[in-house]
């Protein structure tokens, strides 16, 4: 087994964890992490598709042999990029994650969404069809809004852009 | 349900990957696009890190665009955190919770990060690093002090001028060269820039300048976006309540 493959192996790793960690999480910051991990996977796959093992590093020393084989600089320079794109992504990821923890106060993908469908519907004045049964109904009934939160709602106007703590 | 089949997608997207990596021939390159690139570089673009040569003579104009994400990533946390710390910063008065070692610590390395940052800057075209390295470690030697000390804000006033001023002169850089019917962006010599030997420090016409404007615009942003996100009041341990 050459080295080549132990890593190519990793690489693919990473990214079957990334994804899968997308698809089984249900809280939004883990979903962030997960993926981190996909792109990381993903990085090193790329790089690795300029390495081989006899290669050297594409920089040009005093007193390095001509004619040594050197290591794709392509693939380098491209992920060179792309950690960087990827840092600026998850900082985004992350702002609209805190700004989502300070409106709604929960990280969970499901309760976001019930809750952000339930603000869409009562800013439009559409109402969303809903029976005793559905989901919204069960989870609204349940535990979401903390007490003072539901006191809030029951006044109406929250506006959108106001810190829940605000 | 969501989960299964999720979890059948990846692993059946790993095992194509797996199936593909078991025709790859190893040891040998490849992929073969970069030979040429290896083989002209040193006498088109006279950097000895031909990373560097491809990231900013071959691809400069990505290079351009990527810095337009980055901007744009920058904006965007700005935009959805900005008036919370805007509002928040007048009252700004918590009790430093950084020790004694921390504290010094943070003033030790600050201006060592800075000499390491601009040294990976400023030899990005002749070893390993370049303004992207070396600008990530700007962005920590200026966002370092500001998550150890509570009365310690980043300036985000000048923060923006340096921004600015980095992405202004790296466009500038690159129709300067249209100037002299260069391709938009791309590095050339002349009596000041010299091309110079291959691994000296003034070689490779202007792409050092290239290179330090975007460094700093990659440190200013990444420093301005961390900041933003640390300055969060729920982050801070304080409430407004």
């Amino acid at each position: 087994m050459t080295i080549e493959v132990v890593l190519l192996i990793g690489a693919i790793g990473l990214i079957l964890l990334g994804l899968a960690g997308l698809f089984i999480h249900n809280n939004v910051f883990r979903m962030v992490l997960a993926l981190v991990l996909l792109e990381s996977g993903v990085n090193l796959l790329v790089i690795l598709s300029g390495f081989y093992r006899s290669g050297v590093a594409p920089i040009f020393l005093t007193g390095s042999e001509a004619g040594q084989a050197m290591t794709d600089p392509i693939p380098q320079a491209l992920v060179l990029t792309a950690i960087v794109i990827g840092v600026g992504v998850q900082a985004l990821a992350l702002a609209l994650i805190l700004r989502i923890k300070a409106y709604y106060n929960t990280l969970d993908m499901a309760e976001i969404r019930q809750q952000m469908e339930y603000d869409l519907a009562a800013d439009t004045g559409v109402t969303s069809p809903a029976s005793a049964q559905s989901p919204d109904t069960l989870v609204r009934s349940k535990t979401i809004y903390s007490d003072e939160n539901k006191h809030e709602h029951m006044q109406g106007d929250k506006k959108i852009g106001e810190p829940a703590n605000g | 349900m969501r989960n299964v089949s999720g979890l059948l997608f990846s692993g059946g997207l790993a095992f194509l990957l797996l199936v593909m990596v078991a025709q790859l021939p190893f040891g040998q390159p490849l992929m073969l696009v970069g030979q040429q690139i290896l083989q002209v570089s040193p006498n088109e673009v006279g950097t000895a890190n031909v990373v560097a040569a491809v990231l900013l003579a071959y691809r400069g104009i990505d290079t351009l665009g990527e810095l337009a994400i980055l901007f744009t990533a920058a904006s965007g946390v700005g935009l959805i955190l900005g008036h919370l710390y805007s509002a928040n910063s007048g009252s700004n008065k918590k009790v430093d919770k950084s020790g004694f070692i921390t504290l010094k610590g943070t003033e030790l390395m600050v201006p060592l990060l800075l000499v390491v940052g601009f040294y990976i800057i400023f030899y990005g075209h002749v070893t390993p690093g370049g303004g992207f390295q070396g600008g990530v470690i700007l962005a920590i030697a200026f966002f370092l002090p500001t998550l150890v000390r509570s009365d310690a804000h980043l300036d985000h006033q000048l923060i923006n001028v340096i921004e600015g001023l980095a992405g202004a002169v790296f466009i500038l850089i690159g129709l300067w060269a249209m100037l002299y019917h260069h391709a938009f962006l791309q590095p050339f010599f002349n009596s000041v820039f010299v091309k110079g030997h291959l691994g000296d420090l003034f070689s490779a016409g202007t792409l050092p300048l290239l290179y330090l404007a975007l460094g700093l615009k990659v440190g200013a942003e990444l420093a301005g976006l961390l900041s933003m996100i640390a300055d969060f009041p729920e982050l801070t341990g304080e409430q407004n309540k």
